[in-house]
């Protein structure tokens, strides 16, 4: 579904992806983990089409095509989701006109009608529940004035209405308590299917008991540097980044 | 070259050929009081100076002093119509009002009260030849403060609103004044006036609309006085879309009495240049007033909010609360003053600015300020000088929006906490609808 090939990075003339390459398939669950600052924010940042980065080599293909000139829009209506690490609040933007604007696009986009606003409501209402979102929430401005993990779990709740083909957590785990955090996991698990792929940007390993995934990669310092599966993220549990590191700057040389 | 650039002499033609077809039992008062600001805009002149000049410093307003804007002797009143101004503004069939073509006063359009249904809204002309006396007391009294522009718009003084509501009297009607451009003829000015006298214990609730052709060049020039006495509340809605050629000068004088409330709402939207300056003196105990505006600027327009507050008593409060949208390689202004004086003891005055921009070309300069000469205050002041919307508009678009209806959605969002607050059903309406579809011309 995905396959990342060689991808160079660069902001500001910085080179922070330094050819990264990643293959993922419908139905798996890949877990990309690093310290902060390796680059994996950039990583799914540029599978979405954020503007502000330079890809100055590679290419990132999905479903064979590469994605690199398709704007942020159509990747979203092609099945690309991004769950932010830190979600942008929209004053006076309502969650429900929100989310039925980007359903009604991704639906118009993938040859569906739009859904009525009782059977969007219905929706809404069934999402909402299962994401544990407090319905007071949605009636209010997206992600204005929600704490960190309230906003996580709203965009939980915008991939659920949304149900895209890839899902790409940024840190999605982070800042959540233990029954936020199973929330969010159950609401992952959920997403589990033969014809969906889901992406775990994390820097713990502590989501991973709880989503169990396919395939562990280490990013360090724009590069990957160990792919194994979830038996690494253990490994990583007790022995940090650094042998890692050591060694990815030793076959650097 | 100071007269270069006031173009007194062209103005002082003008009025020249105005006087000369007067009426000779037309206001001896009247033609005083215009001699008087002509005399006054001679040696003022329009405030085009780079330097020192604080009150105009983000604004040049050159292109005005420079051009050649001539008085519309000629105004064509059938040339606007009743579904033309329906379509221009905000309307209600509830709200009583006053329309102005070119500042000419049209009798067929307006619905003018003469103290029935408590309220008095007439033609400033025809009230000074009935009762001078309540008019002659207020009419360029609070205006005698202003600059060139107020000053020539004194001079060309003729046709105006009058708005009074008397004594104890709720006036439940809301009081709509409609001063349109009719853009019959290039480089015309207009000079729309309006006095509007709150009684005490008095409630108005008033509308101000200034729109225009959506192409060609006009200049409005326009001054509005508002007096509200003892315990009264007006409600006041200025609502401005000039088109894209056009410049517009506004300057409103506001006096507050004991325990009276001014809550004011400015819409700006368009112009070349446009300014809405707004002067509030609170001299008396318990007066309070709560000044807002929204404003959207795209392709190259210019637009500056000037808002003066006098805290010359004691005990009174001003809120100030402005949001501005910057589109295109436009650019907007916010300059804010508050003067608490010596005696403006237990003062409560915020002001605050927040602008976002949309595109690398706009820009906004903001600039409030504070100035405290009493010890006993609350005063607070903030501004954004311009979050850029450029996270919002991907996180939206990350979601499967277009980046039209991403910016459409975000705009409204942004503007909705202004409008949310207007009390008027088909004002709010209105707006919604102007900031739910995009900027004309795109940006
Ligand atoms: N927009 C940006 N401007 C400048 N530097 C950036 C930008 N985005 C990321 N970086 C830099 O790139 C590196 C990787 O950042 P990021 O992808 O956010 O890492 P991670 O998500 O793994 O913590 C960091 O050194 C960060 O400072
Ligand atoms: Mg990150």
């Amino acid at each position: 579904m995905l396959e990342i090939h060689n991808l160079r990075v660069s902001v500001e003339d910085t080179e922070i992806l330094r050819g990264v390459s990643l293959a993922v398939g419908e139905g798996e669950v890949h877990a990309v983990m690093g310290p902060n600052g390796s680059g994996k924010s950039t990583l799914a940042n540029v599978i979405a089409g954020r503007p502000g980065y330079e890809v100055t080599g590679g290419d990132v293909l999905y479903d064979g095509q590469s994605l690199l000139e398709v704007m942020p829009d159509e990747r979203a209506r092609r099945g690309i989701f991004l769950a932010f690490q830190y979600p942008v609040e929209l004053p006076g933007v309502r969650n429900r006109q929100f989310l039925k604007s980007a359903l009604d696009a991704v639906r118009v986009y993938q040859g569906r009608e739009e859904l009525s606003a009782r059977e969007f409501d219905k929706l809404l209402r069934e999402k909402v529940r299962e994401t544990g979102l407090d319905p007071d929430l949605v009636k209010r401005s997206v992600n204005e004035g929600f704490s960190g993990g309230e906003k996580k779990r709203s965009e939980m709740l915008q991939m659920a209405v949304l149900d895209p083909r890839l899902a790409l957590l940024d840190e999605t785990d982070s800042g959540l308590d233990i029954d936020a955090l199973r929330l969010v996991a159950a609401g992952v698990n959920r997403r589990r299917s033969p014809d969906r792929a889901i992406v775990l940007v994390t820097h713990y390993q502590r989501i991973l008991s709880f989503v169990v995934p396919d395939f562990v990669h280490v990013l360090l310092d724009g590069r990957i540097v160990q792919s194994g599966g979830r038996e690494l993220a253990l490994e990583l549990e007790e022995k940090g980044y650094e042998w890692l590191r050591d060694g990815a700057t030793a076959g650097d040389r | 070259m100071t007269q270069s650039l006031t173009g007194y002499e062209r103005y002082a033609a003008d009025f020249e050929a105005l006087e000369g077809m007067e009426p000779p039992n037309g206001s001896a008062w009247l033609r005083g009081v215009r001699r008087e600001a002509l005399a006054a805009f001679r040696r003022l002149g329009f405030p085009a100076e780079r330097r020192g000049n604080e009150r105009w410093k983000y604004t040049n307003v050159a292109p005005i002093a420079r051009s050649t804007f001539a008085y519309p002797f000629d105004v064509d009143m059938d040339a606007v119509t009743e579904a033309f101004l329906r379509q221009q503004g905000p309307w209600s069939d509830d709200w009583a009002r006053l329309v102005f073509v070119d500042g000419r006063f049209s009798a067929l359009l307006s619905t003018t009260f003469d103290g029935d249904d408590g309220l008095r809204l007439v033609n400033i002309g025809a009230a000074l030849h009935k009762d001078g006396g309540g008019v002659r007391q207020h009419l360029g009294k609070l205006a005698q403060s202003g600059d060139g522009f107020t000053a020539v718009n004194t001079a060309f003084l003729g046709d105006g609103a009058l708005v009074e509501a008397p004594d104890d009297t709720t006036c439940e009607r809301p009081v709509h004044l409609v001063f349109v451009s009719s853009g019959a003829s290039p480089d015309r000015v207009s000079y729309p006036r309006a006095l509007v006298l709150a009684g005490r214990n008095s409630r108005l609730t008033l509308v101000e609309s200034y729109v225009g052709p959506g192409d060609g060049r006009y200049f409005t020039n326009a001054v509005t006085e508002i007096v509200a006495q003892e315990g009264s509340g007006v409600e006041h809605y200025r609502y401005m879309t000039e088109g894209a050629g056009a410049f517009h000068v506004g300057s409103s004088y506001v006096r507050l009495g004991r325990g009276s409330s001014f809550r004011s709402t400015s819409f700006g939207r368009g112009a070349r240049i446009a300014r809405n300056g707004l002067s509030v003196l609170l001299d008396a105990p318990g007066a309070s007033c709560v000044l807002k505006g929204l404003y959207y600027t795209t392709g190259s327009e210019h637009v500056d909010n000037h808002i003066d507050v006098d805290h010359a008593g004691p005990g009174a409060s001003s809120d100030q609360y402005f949001k501005g949208i910057l589109d295109g390689s436009s650019k907007a202004v916010f300059s804010g003053r508050v003067l608490v004086r010596p005696n403006a003891q237990k003062t409560y005055a915020r002001q605050a600015d927040k602008n976002v921009v949309l595109s690398d070309g706009a820009r906004i300069n903001t600039k409030p300020s504070l100035e405290i000469y009493a010890d006993d205050v609350q005063c607070f002041h903030g501004a954004t000088a311009g979050a850029v919307a450029g996270d919002a508009i991907f996180y939206m678009r990350s979601r499967g929006m277009d980046e039209e209806t991403a910016r459409s959605l975000f705009v409204h969002g942004f503007a909705s906490e202004i409008i949310d607050s207007i009390e008027l059903p088909a004002l709010r309406s209105h707006l919604d609808r102007m900031f739910s579809v995009g900027p004309p011309g795109g940006g």
